[in-house]
């Protein structure tokens, strides 16, 4: 857009304007209010629903606001005689077909419809023939359509198209027959598809799960803010009786602008379900018993202080998610640390841990989601972006489609839906050699000598045209970025992808980044909840064991705060394994579940996300604290109280706040200003990967999988994502197999193995097999990346 | 999104013919292809076209699939559900309608026994609803039978050139 300013006059108010803009942008700015439904500031202009009609001086007819660029001396009427009279005439033309149904229709008391037909409507109708009906189609678990309702703005359309990248949705038909939907049979399976239901201005499309359970006028607003990933979009909770009903964006330009990913919409849905423990439990002779908090209470002291006395603190076990806020992260390591034990960490789904002494303060993009926007050239390392982070791929997009060439290194060919520098696929084991081959072209490209530390893994590699076009693209103008995704962390060679990842960003003056788990991790470790580090990346004396020690070398007693280790432990067999031998196991847990029932020794119910004061720090090193919005159900208490709690019980220092303001002020004050710290390459020793015989497991995390909460958001589970339970296979594989698309198949690693279908999917490189971790399904089945066989059965 | 075909179901000499016409346009452009692979899908398939041809149109276009259903669906003259091997439509706007097409309309919905818009059960005859003029209004009443006009209709000659139809 032009930067030349042209004055003009919207209702005789003279205003400045930028050449090119259009009327509505510029009276929206100034605050002048022009009715309209199918324009929206994120989408591209369609035009089509003319209620934005205003008046233009020497024009004969009224012109629509949205796509009517400013000109110098323009003089814009908005509400003269003229003006009111083309948009009242739209609206009688719009409410021909729109039924009377607003007391049954959920989107009554916040639709524009509803709105504006209070302003420019009549009073009575004079249409008196029949009224058009269209059939509903079924888009899915995630969103309800009352297609009769809709006035063809094409807002849900343009946004498939523009924002989310693939057209899911469209207008078949025309005139009278003209109607929105997939034409055929079809779901809306994007990751940000519920975003259509805020852009819908009618209840044509609404959020499926919350149909009929509430009304606009009826509930209040809370700010939250999503734990799901290291975004941390912000969110309205609508809350009704005290019930978390319905999640909506919040606009917040710098973070999520005005979408939120589908994960954060309907992950409420999971709050109230049936495995939610509610009181706490304490194991009697048949089984989980309920017992009061004090006897809870009580026995969980005892049992830490005995299990320290009989087997010493080191063998105690403390296992965070990276999900909970900075103040119960701050308070768990206190605890544990108090009780004499740094056996401490939050990364369940890493396995090398070598970089840890190299590594910065704390996981973070190494870069803001607003500055990625205006990026040359960037690099992205096993990452399947789109699902682990959507909206950072949104942004990530969005750069891609305004220049930025962006490259991707993938242990599978995911779908971006935005154009490639280049993207090179490569078996898992061969993941780093595969960014080896960039680290040589960019080398080459630059004339820039390949560091000395990463010398031992570029010998002899000959990079391919494939990462040749990847190092161009990266090398490309000036601002440039390297990450390293989910898929790259929890890699067992992460310490040689990081080492080339950073070789990278050192040879191409590029910042560096890391996508981690969570929507906290980066608040757990400035809190403290690291084997090595305390609070503010202090180095400990005596390093305790990392997430994966402790489950191969297993622990007597455990202490877990809102995890689950058989799902989210990179060796889900050895975490399994561990719980099951370990002489006691105390839970802080939301959600009950099977290893659980039979391992636990002491549950303590504890809150989710809203349901508590919080604190999460994004992937920006951004601190957003939000208020509990809800109360825990039953007798559930939120984590940082029972931390509290026990500390007092176990006479510590430390655990005398009164409040979760108090936690954070002493968790601050403890942390410092720490900053993100250098990342370097010191003392981590670097090898080249062996590849396993056989196939190789990708262990991918599926979108609806990350979290507790997230896995028993049953709208969520029901969505193509969520049916992940699939074992998916490269043809070639597939046929040496003799395995067809849909076959049940055995997947086997070691003595444990689960039955699984077979997808056949060409994304995958042959020699991988993607099987999910996280699911029901694959839990307890072991590592997360390497050997495994498939059968079919 | 599945597909129900990709660009492999499509004839070799069509996937040609497609590449032709997307040359023709600025790169990027591809979509202006799709009324003329419309064309000629529904032209191999019988009069109409199903979810393989335009799925297949789709990919060989590197188009959401719903891109080609809303072309398909938006001209009256692509059919998405199976009709009669020949396309009967009589013009029945202002001219012709002066000159008496609603008793052509009425003669051939008669001998035909079935309504406009419906197939003759032997499937030989589709008779179309016309939407618009079809600018041979010199000739009204006229109609269209397989893109072939034929002008001041008659009974008589209706009945011949209906007769005529394989």
């Amino acid at each position: 857009m032009s930067d030349e300013t042209v004055n003009i006059e919207i209702n005789g108010e003279p205003l400045k304007a930028r050449k090119g803009q259009m009327v509505i942008e510029v009276a929206d700015d100034a605050g002048i209010r022009i009715p309209r439904f199918c324009y929206h500031k994120k989408l591209s202009v369609a035009a089509n629903c003319r209620m934005c009609l205003v008046e233009l001086e020497k024009a004969p007819k009224p012109m629509p606001a949205c796509a009517t660029p400013v000109g110098e001396g323009m003089k814009v009427y908005t509400q003269s005689p003229k003006a009111l009279s083309a948009q009242k005439n739209t609206m009688e033309f719009l409410l021909i077909n729109h039924p009377l149904d607003c007391p049954i229709c959920d989107q009554g008391g916040e639709c524009e419809l509803q709105d504006l037909a209070l302003g420019f409507g009549r009073g009575v109708s004079r249409y008196t023939e029949g009224k058009r009906v269209v059939s509903d189609p079924d888009l899915g678990p995630l969103i309800s359509t009352d297609m009769t309702r809709c006035i063809h703005c094409t807002r849900c359309v343009r946004f498939t198209e523009e924002v989310a990248g693939y057209k899911e949705l469209g207008a078949t038909g025309r005139g009278e027959q003209m109607r929105i939907g997939t034409y055929i049979e079809q779901t809306v399976d994007h990751e940000l598809s519920g975003n259509v239901i805020d852009l819908c201005p009618v209840g044509a499309l609404n959020n499926k799960p919350f149909r009929f359970r509430g009304r606009a006028w009826e509930m209040t607003q809370h700010a939250q803010v999503s734990p799901h990933d290291p975004v941390g979009s912000n969110l309205w909770a609508h809350v009704l009786r005290g019930e978390f009903l319905r999640a909506v964006p919040r606009d917040n330009e710098s973070i999520n602008e005005t979408w939120i990913a589908d994960r954060d919409r309907y992950s409420n849905e999971g709050i109230y379900s049936e495995e939610r423990v509610t009181t706490p439990l304490l194991r009697g002779k048949d089984g989980l018993q309920p017992v009061s908090w004090s006897e809870a209470l009580e026995v969980a002291a005892k049992t830490l202080s005995d299990v320290i006395r009989e087997h010493g603190a080191d063998q105690l076990g403390a296992l965070a998610a990276p999900g909970a806020s900075v103040e119960e992260h701050f308070l768990f390591q206190a605890l544990v640390r108090g009780l004499g034990s740094n056996n401490l960490d939050h990364r369940l789904g890493q396995v090398d841990f070598r970089s840890d002494g190299a590594e910065g303060h704390y996981p973070w993009f190494g870069i803001t989601l607003e500055e990625i926007e205006s990026l040359d050239g960037a690099m992205v390392i096993g990452s399947s972006l789109r699902k682990e982070a959507p909206m950072l791929a949104h942004r990530v997009r969005k750069a891609a489609l305004n220049g930025t060439r962006v490259g991707l290194v993938n242990p599978a060919h995911y779908s971006y839906q935005f154009p490639t520098s280049g993207h090179l696929v490569r078996h898992g084991a061969e993941l780093v050699t595969a960014a080896a081959e960039v680290v040589v072209a960019l080398s080459e490209q630059l004339k820039a000598s390949v560091p000395e530390e990463v010398q031992g893994l570029v010998k002899n590699v000959e990079p391919g045209a494939e990462a040749r076009a990847i190092a161009e693209g990266l090398a490309a103008g000036e601002s440039r970025w390297v990450m390293l995704g989910q898929l790259a962390r929890s890699h067992p060679n992460w310490s040689e992808l990081r080492a080339l990842g950073l070789a990278a960003a050192g040879m191409a003056n590029a910042r560096f980044g890391v996508l981690s788990d969570g929507g906290n991790s980066a608040g757990a470790a400035l809190a403290g909840v690291l084997p090595h580090r305390g609070p503010g990346a202090q180095a400990v004396k005596d390093a305790g064991l990392n997430a994966h020690e402790m489950f191969v070398s297993p622990r007597q007693a455990y202490l877990l705060l809102d995890c689950e280790p058989a799902r989210d432990a990179w060796d889900s067999a050895a975490a399994r394994d561990a719980m099951a031998g370990a002489d006691k196991v105390i839970a802080l847990a939301s959600f009950m579940n099977e290893d659980l029932r039979q391992q636990a020794d002491i549950v303590l119910p504890v809150g989710v996300y809203a349901e508590s004061f919080g604190t999460r720090v994004n992937g920006e090193g951004r601190w957003q604290s939000s208020q509990g919005t809800v109360q825990p159900p039953g007798e559930a208490r939120p984590a940082w109280k029972i931390l509290r709690a026990l500390g007092n019980v176990l006479e510590l220092d430390g655990f005398e706040q009164m409040d979760p303001e108090e936690v954070l002020r002493d968790a601050r004050a403890a942390i410092g200003e720490p900053g993100p710290g250098e990342e370097n390459l010191d003392g981590v020793e670097l090898a080249q990967p062996a590849r396993p015989k056989g196939l190789w497991r990708l262990g991918e995390m599926p979108i609806y999988a990350v979290d507790a909460l997230v896995r028993r958001s049953e709208p969520l589970q029901q969505t193509r994502d969520g049916r992940a339970a699939e074992a998916r296979l490269a043809p070639a594989d597939a046929e040496q197999l003799n395995v067809n698309d849909g076959d049940a198949v055995r997947v086997s690693l070691g003595n444990r193995g689960c039955r699984l279908l077979a997808r056949i999917d060409t994304a995958l490189p042959k020699g991988s097999v993607a099987v999910p971790v996280g699911l029901a399904e694959t839990e307890g089945l072991g590592p997360r990346h390497g050997g495994v066989t498939v059968e079919r059965i | 999104m599945k597909f129900h075909a990709t660009k492999e179901f499509l004839p070799e000499d069509m996937r040609e013919m497609i590449n032709e016409r997307v040359s023709r346009y600025p790169e990027g452009w591809q979509r202006s292809a799709v009324i003329d692979a419309l064309r000629e899908a529904q032209h191999r398939n019988g009069g109409y076209l199903d979810e393989r041809w335009m799925d297949a149109i789709a990919d060989q276009l590197d188009l959401p699939p719903i891109d080609v259903y809303e072309v398909a669906t938006f001209y009256s003259m692509f059919e998405t559900r199976p009709v009669g091997r020949n396309s009967v439509s009589i013009c029945t706007n202002i001219s012709c309608m002066l000159r008496g097409s609603d008793e052509i309309v009425e003669h051939a919905e008669k001998k035909l026994g079935i309504k406009v818009g419906q197939t003759t059960s032997d499937g030989r005859v589709y008779l179309k609803c016309e939407e618009e003029c079809l600018a041979a209004c010199k000739g009204a009443p006229m109609m269209m039978v397989n893109h072939k006009y034929h002008e001041n209709l008659t009974p008589e000659k209706v009945d011949e050139i209906l007769d005529g139809l394989e």
